[in-house]
């Protein structure tokens, strides 16, 4: 190979080549390739079972990869694991705290199990619960903090060595949205300090919010690369979106509309909602709009203009919604739905 | 670490391997703690080490004692042992639950992904788990002496039955991290504890003499590994002949402990 796979300080945080996992005959990752720059936030976007958990296991150390290569922080995260672990930091989806200690309890365990010293592990517990907000309660059992709560130790576990690079597999679901909010704050304040952050995500919003690049992978493959705006571009410019309440019309409003998009207007059958890339027309295609629709009789809600969501780049690029489970009998029904609307149409 | 292929600069902070043993034991010291801590925290982890235990010895006393005819006559030395061996091979239920818990919650997953000892989880739970089966077997020794066991054999075989009991837990112990590693649920690794448990502890010689039970079970429960190291038990607490079943005892426990390391840690290498 002729590759130094020694520690490289100058090169990307997190460099990811053709890298390819099978379980069985569920082909998780077929061929990914990532590359993020030190100091900055991938966002990895995907709904579930798209790959993104198990991108994370391999770079973590945690699962071996079947093919392609993967460096952490310069390191080989096969050859050189060990290294590896000891650069990263891992926050997962559920919170990996043990819940009959307390919150200062389980930073000093972690403490002691990166091999710092009683006294050091103290102080650097005492940190993290002062960081976290988590100082009230840190004499209390893990198993009485809220979910937000039991969150944010677990982040805060996740820091106790100092990462270079952290990982943080989507560390907002399950949340209520004010914790969600509370957690983009914190996660944010942490890459003002120079953290490297790889951070998977189901909402769309969340990497609109954090990520500096966005990667959204489908089926364990990278289907778009960008940052928010690049992406949202791919939609084509605004979206003129509005709801049928009479779902027998929703065909006729999909008709009505097609003329007035420059893409095909997408429909959901369960809400009601319509919407169409317009481009860079705007008031006009709005005005075409409401004139179609109301030459064809249908009558429609909250008709709007607006700048194109994530969600819009998500249906342009693969066709379903971001928040679709991985359940293959769902997805295919939900997906037959709207290509018999769209063949109605 | 090295390959042909790739010559590895050393990093300067890559330790020894005297450094990687002493962190081996300090990681492994560290886990069995919170372990501890854990154990000492939670009613229902208690009330099935210490409780269950000593209301068994009080039922098969005073309830089913009466009932069971055993040579010597004397059925509270005669129970004892074997209820200490129970007791040390049902500790491994709260092992297998540990496991498949910290698996379902990725609590390995994290402690996989931090520098420390990969084989400190395994070890830092025997580790506990034997001091914890400890605790509860001389508990239940007190207790048994309280409703009228005594040890009549001398004190050094007294403690080589602790030691044994203690051996044999740890055994099950390991067979149970390798179920509860593979099997990765709590609530199916405590019934699959049950189904194999449960009969093999009661289908020995823990509690009945086995001439007591009709012709075709016998030749189960005599030849079964719990039998031969309740045997040995209670040949070193209350005297009587050892030898034959000091040796199948040893062997039996040896054989695990050669098929189930590898598996238990193949199992938490895998386990996702």
């Amino acid at each position: 190979m002729g590759v130094p796979v020694s520690q490289d300080n100058s090169g990307p945080a997190i460099l990811v080549e053709g890298l390819t996992k099978s379980f069985g005959d569920v082909q998780a990752l077929r061929g990914i390739d990532l590359a993020v720059p030190r100091g900055t936030v991938l966002g990895v976007l995907g709904p579930n079972g798209a790959g993104k958990t198990t991108a994370v296991r391999i770079l973590t150390t945690l699962l071996l990869p079947d093919k392609g290569r993967a460096l952490v922080d310069g390191r080989d995260v096969v050859r050189q694991a060990a290294a590896v672990r000891r650069s990263i930091g891992l926050s997962g989806q559920s919170a990996a705290i043990q819940e009959e200690l307390t919150g200062r309890e389980n930073l000093e365990l972690i403490g002691r199990l990166y091999h710092l010293s009683k006294p050091e592990s103290r102080s650097r517990a005492a940190q993290l619960l002062e960081q976290f907000d988590l100082v009230d309660a840190a004499g209390r059992p893990a198993k009485t903090y809220s979910g937000g709560m039991q969150r944010r130790l677990d982040l805060a576990a996740s820091l106790v060595g100092r990462p270079q690079v952290l990982f943080l597999d989507e560390p907002t679901t399950g949340l209520d949205p004010r914790s969600r909010l509370g957690m983009w704050d914190i996660i944010r304040s942490l890459v003002e300090g120079g953290t490297t952050l790889l951070l998977t995500t189901q909402y769309l919003d969340e990497a609109d919010e954090l990520a500096d690049e966005i990667v959204v992978i489908d089926h364990g493959l990278v289907i778009a690369a960008g940052t928010a705006e690049e992406l949202k571009s791919r939609v084509g410019g605004d979206v003129l979106e509005f709801t049928v309440p009479d779902r027998n019309r929703l065909s006729d409003a999909v008709t009505a509309v097609a003329s007035v998009g420059e893409g095909e207007p997408h429909a959901d059958k369960e809400t009601g909602v319509v919407n169409v890339g317009v481009g860079g027309r705007g008031s006009d295609a709005l005005i075409d709009g409401v004139r179609a629709l109301d030459a064809a009789g249908v009558q429609t809600h909250g008709l709007a203009l607006r700048r194109p969501s994530l969600d819009d780049v998500f249906l342009a690029l693969t066709g379903h919604a971001a928040e679709e489970e991985e359940l293959n009998g769902k997805r295919r029904s939900r997906r037959s739905k709207r290509d018999e609307t769209k063949a109605t149409s | 670490m090295t390959t042909a292929t790739a010559p590895v600069i050393s990093l300067p902070d890559e330790p020894g391997l005297l450094t990687r043993f002493r962190w081996a034991v300090s990681d492994t010291l560290v886990l069995a703690r919170r372990n501890l801590l854990v154990w000492a925290r939670v009613p229902a982890y208690l009330v099935f080490t210490v409780i269950q235990p000593v209301m068994f010895v009080l039922m098969f006393r005073y309830v089913f004692g009466g009932a069971i005819n055993v040579p010597g006559g004397n059925y509270v030395d005669f129970l004892m042992p074997g209820i200490i061996g129970q007791t040390a091979a049902f500790a491994s239920f709260a092992t297998a639950i540990a496991l498949a818990q910290e698996l379902k919650k990725g609590v390995i997953d994290r402690l996989r992904s931090m520098p420390m000892a990969r084989s400190a989880v395994l070890t830092g739970r025997l580790l506990a788990d034997t001091g914890r089966m400890l605790v509860t077997i001389l508990i239940i020794v007190a207790v048994g002496y309280a409703v009228g066991f005594r040890f009549s054999n001398g004190v050094i075989p007294a403690i080589l039955m602790v030691v044994l009991a203690t051996v044999f837990g740890l055994a099950i112990c390991l067979i149970a991290a390798f179920t509860g590693l593979a099997i990765g649920d709590e609530e199916s690794v405590q019934a699959f504890g049950l189904i194999w448990l449960f009969p093999i502890t009661f289908l020995s010689s823990a509690f009945v003499p086995i001439s007591s039970m009709p012709g075709w079970l016998q030749a189960f429960a005599n030849n079964q590994p719990v039998t031969y190291v309740i045997n040995t038990m209670r040949a070193l607490a209350i005297g009587g002949p050892i030898e034959a079943n000091l040796w199948k005892s040893i062997a039996w426990l040896a054989g695990i402990l050669i098929v189930f390391v590898p598996l238990a840690v193949r199992a938490y290498k895998r386990a996702s």
